[in-house]
Parts: C-alpha cells; sequence; structure tokens
C-alpha cells in the first residue's frame, strides 16, 4: 500500500457509482407520476407565497462566514505547526502563540462589534 | 487472543499470496477493493442496526416500547423501512434546480463511506491507511455541509432554504472548535496518521491526557452531524425537515443513510483519536473492542438526543463562538505548555 492516495481513487469511484447505482433501483421499482399539484413546493397545505426561494438571505450568515474564513484559514497554519512543535523548540512554540494572540484581537474585535450575535 | 486479533491479517496475506507477486498493483488493488466493500457493508449495517437501536433508545427513553411489531420484539423494522422506501415515488418538485437537487443526496451518502475507510479497525486493520488521516477526514467531512447548502438550495422550498442556510451557519461555526480540539492529539503524537494515533495510545488513551478536548469534540461532533439538541437545521416543528423537505423515496432515504454513517464516522473517530482505537484488555480482539467503544460514543449521543431539547439558534451560535473556540484555543495552549514542561524543563521523553 506504497501509493495510498491511488486507493482514495478507486475508493473514489465506489463512492459516486454506489448512490447512483442505488438510485437506479426506484427508477425500476417504483411508481413515476408526476402531477401539477405534486409538483409544488410544500408550504404546509398552502399555495407556495412566491415562485422561488431563492432570495436574498440574513447578514448575519456572512458575518460568521467572514470570522469562519480567518480561523479555518489559521487552522491550515496550525496542523503543520502542531506536526512538528516538538522538534522546532522553544521558537516555535512562542511565535506560534504570538500568532494565536494577534488572531485572538481580531476575535475580541468581532466579538465586541457584535458580529458574533445572533439578532 | 493474539491469533483471533492476526486473524484477519492472516487471511489478507493469503488473500494476497493468490497472486504471483504479493506485493504486485493487483494484489494492492485487490485488497483495497475488499477494504471499500467491507467499508460499504458497514455502512449498510450500521444504518440498519442504528435506525432500530434510535427508536428503542427513544422507547426507552421516553417510556414506550418503541417498535416492537415486526419480527422478534420489533427487530425487522428498519428492513422492512428500507423496503418500503424502494417503491416509493421519486418526486422532483417542478421549480427545483434539478441537476442539484438529484446529487444532493447521493453526496451526502458518499462522505461518509470516504472517511470510514481511513479509520482504523483493528491492528493493521486499515482499508486505506493514509499518512494524512486527519487532515483527509476533515477535509472530507467538511462537504456534507456544501451538501445540505445544495439540497435546500435545489428544493427552491422556503422552508429548504432555510434549513440549508442554517446547516451551513451551524457546521461552519462548530468546524472550527472540531478542528482546534484535534490539534492537542497531533501536537502528542507528532502525526497525521490515524493508525500512529491509535498505537500511540497503547498505554494511555488520549483521554486521560486531553480530557477537554474529547468534550469539545463530543459536543461539536454531535452539532456537525445535526443531531439533536442541535438539529436546528431539521427542526420539524419550525421548518418542517429542513432541507429535506421535498425529498422522497429512496432519495431522502440516502439522506437518513448518509446521517447515520456520518454519525458513525464521528463516533469512529473520537474512538481513533481519544478512546484508543481498538487498543484494549487482551481478553477481547482489537475489532472487538473498536465496535465496542464506538457502540458506547453512539448510545451516549442517542442518550443527549432524546434527553435535552433543542437549543434555540442565538445560544447555539454562541456556544460555538463564545465557549467552544475559546476553550479549544485553551486546550492548545494548555498541552503546548504541558509539552513543553515535559520535555525541556523536566527532560524526559522527547
Amino acid at each position: 500500500m506504497s501509493d495510498n492516495f491511488a486507493a482514495v481513487g478507486v475508493l473514489l469511484i465506489f463512492a459516486v457509482a454506489l448512490p447512483v447505482i442505488m438510485m437506479l433501483m426506484p427508477k425500476l421499482l417504483a411508481p413515476n407520476k408526476p402531477h401539477a399539484e405534486k409538483l409544488t413546493a410544500y408550504e404546509c397545505g398552502n399555495e407556495p407565497l412566491a415562485k422561488t426561494a431563492w432570495r436574498g438571505f440574513k447578514s448575519n450568515y456572512f458575518m460568521y462566514a467572514i470570522v469562519f474564513t480567518a480561523f479555518d484559514v489559521e487552522t491550515v497554519f496550525l496542523y503543520p505547526w502542531a506536526l512538528t512543535f516538538r522538534k522546532l523548540g522553544t521558537f516555535a512554540f512562542i511565535e506560534m502563540f504570538i500568532f494565536i494572540t494577534i488572531l485572538l484581537v481580531g476575535f475580541w474585535y468581532a466579538w465586541k462589534e457584535g458580529a458574533l450575535e445572533w439578532m | 487472543m493474539d491469533a483471533l486479533n492476526k486473524l484477519p491479517l492472516n487471511i489478507a496475506a493469503a488473500i494476497r499470496g493468490l497472486f504471483g507477486d504479493p506485493h504486485s498493483i493487483w494484489a494492492d488493488l485487490t485488497m483495497t477493493v475488499i477494504g471499500i466493500i467491507l467499508v460499504i457493508v458497514l455502512i449498510v449495517l450500521a444504518a440498519l442496526i442504528l435506525i432500530l437501536l434510535e427508536r428503542k433508545v427513544g422507547g426507552w427513553a421516553s417510556q414506550r416500547p418503541g417498535p416492537n411489531r415486526l419480527g422478534p420484539r420489533g427487530w425487522f423494522q428498519t428492513i422492512a423501512d428500507a423496503l418500503k422506501l424502494l417503491g416509493k415515488e421519486d418526486v422532483t418538485p417542478a421549480e427545483a434546480d434539478r441537476f442539484i437537487f438529484k446529487i444532493a443526496p447521493m453526496i451526502v451518502f458518499a462522505l461518509p463511506m470516504m472517511t470510514l475507510a481511513v479509520i482504523p479497525y483493528g491492528m493493521g486493520m486499515v482499508p486505506i491507511d493514509l499518512d494524512l488521516g486527519i487532515i483527509y477526514y476533515l477535509a472530507i467531512s467538511a462537504i456534507s455541509t456544501l451538501a445540505l447548502l445544495m439540497a435546500g438550495w435545489g428544493s427552491n422550498s422556503n422552508y429548504s432554504m432555510l434549513g440549508g442556510m442554517r446547516a451551513v451557519a451551524q457546521m461552519i461555526s462548530y468546524e472550527i472548535p472540531l478542528i482546534f480540539s484535534l490539534l492537542g492529539v497531533v501536537m502528542i503524537t507528532q502525526t497525521f496518521s490515524l493508525s500512529k494515533i491509535v498505537e500511540a495510545q497503547s498505554t494511555i488513551p488520549f483521554i486521560v491526557i486531553q480530557p477537554l478536548a474529547f468534550v469539545i469534540y463530543f459536543i461539536a461532533g454531535i452539532a456537525e452531524v445535526n443531531r439533536a439538541p442541535f438539529d436546528l437545521v431539521e427542526a420539524d416543528q419550525e421548518i418542517v425537515a429542513g432541507p429535506f423537505t421535498e425529498y422522497t423515496g429512496l432519495r431522502w432515504g440516502l439522506f437518513f443513510l448518509g446521517e447515520y454513517g456520518n454519525m458513525t464516522a464521528t463516533a469512529a473517530l473520537i474512538t481513533t483519536m481519544f478512546l484508543g482505537g481498538w487498543q484494549g484488555p487482551g481478553f477481547l480482539p482489537g475489532i472487538v473492542w473498536f465496535f465496542l467503544k464506538v457502540g458506547i460514543i453512539i448510545f451516549l449521543m442517542m442518550w443527549i438526543r432524546w434527553t435535552f431539547p433543542r437549543m434555540r439558534v442565538d445560544h447555539l451560535m454562541g456556544l460555538a463562538w463564545k465557549v467552544l473556540l475559546p476553550l479549544s484555543l485553551l486546550n492548545v495552549l494548555l498541552t503546548g505548555l504541558g509539552i513543553y514542561i515535559y520535555q525541556y524543563v523536566l527532560r524526559i521523553g522527547g
């Protein structure tokens, strides 16, 4: 098992193929009788008020997404650091905590400005 | 017991022996395919058993019998449900984005298959042994966020859209403490490989050294698979079934299978990272220990689901950002300090 990502490729083929094969089964077994009323979106029995649900979204989601991006990028730096932490010694140890402190300042600012409040 | 532990390895070696060169590419391919098929069997079995177990635990928690009609004590209920789903019509709403609507459940179903294939189930029993195991697991499991948003968006229904939005907000929020909580283990073991992490726990499981990380990962893991008390995504009383509202038949069943597969994968990763994986006292083979630990974690998740009420959405986001994230950073700091003192001040190990 030297080239394991080749195995991941094989796995990917299986992962794509299996759901497709599974979805062929209802094609063969299940009835298919589309009807205009049946194909409307479900809104607890009412006629859907709007033609489409693809509208704007709450700006809160956007704030969370921005803070998430900052921290997600941080994890990209933190994982290699954690991997070599014990070899790098004092320098890496202090440097990383400076890095985290800088990020925490940003986090504190986001918290103070209310980006983390759900309104 | 050693013989039982090595039995799967010996079977694997025997299958490899059937080929002229036991380390040729064809032997490798065959072993990979066998491993993948076993993983698929595991997911289907896990879903069948867990769905029944969930209802039984639910019955136990709310003092009612649970399913008890079909077969002995209702044990065949899930099989009947699965067969019924096969014969149900597959409805695609007229206004839906058809392609996205159709592939979203397939992605949800494919992900636990991808993640469970890198978990070490026993000594040398890793379907695909990756050096980047943790990174691979986190990267793949993060895609389920996208799949739920695709389901919500593709359905073009208000409830689905709300559910999809909630899914993204909740899952990206809990992903950060989830990822940070695993950092401590990586700092101790100095490897991303899941099988090496299990080997490092031969003397002591990491739950003893990293109790805080375990609790953070457990909470964030439940939130990542959208189970109660964090089931805002599919909160039945508010938004019908969230992203799954418009799905019918087997396509809805794929979501269900994927959900239970994801739950198994989360429990398997908790077992691997914190509970010592297949390591355990020698009177049981490793694979039995592994599934025993996974079972305990899953039972805990079900117990929590049937005990706690759903969280409010602002509390949910607050918990992720204002409690779990600082705590997980604190855990990284404490682990770093601990290793530093251990290695440079006391000069042990290293």
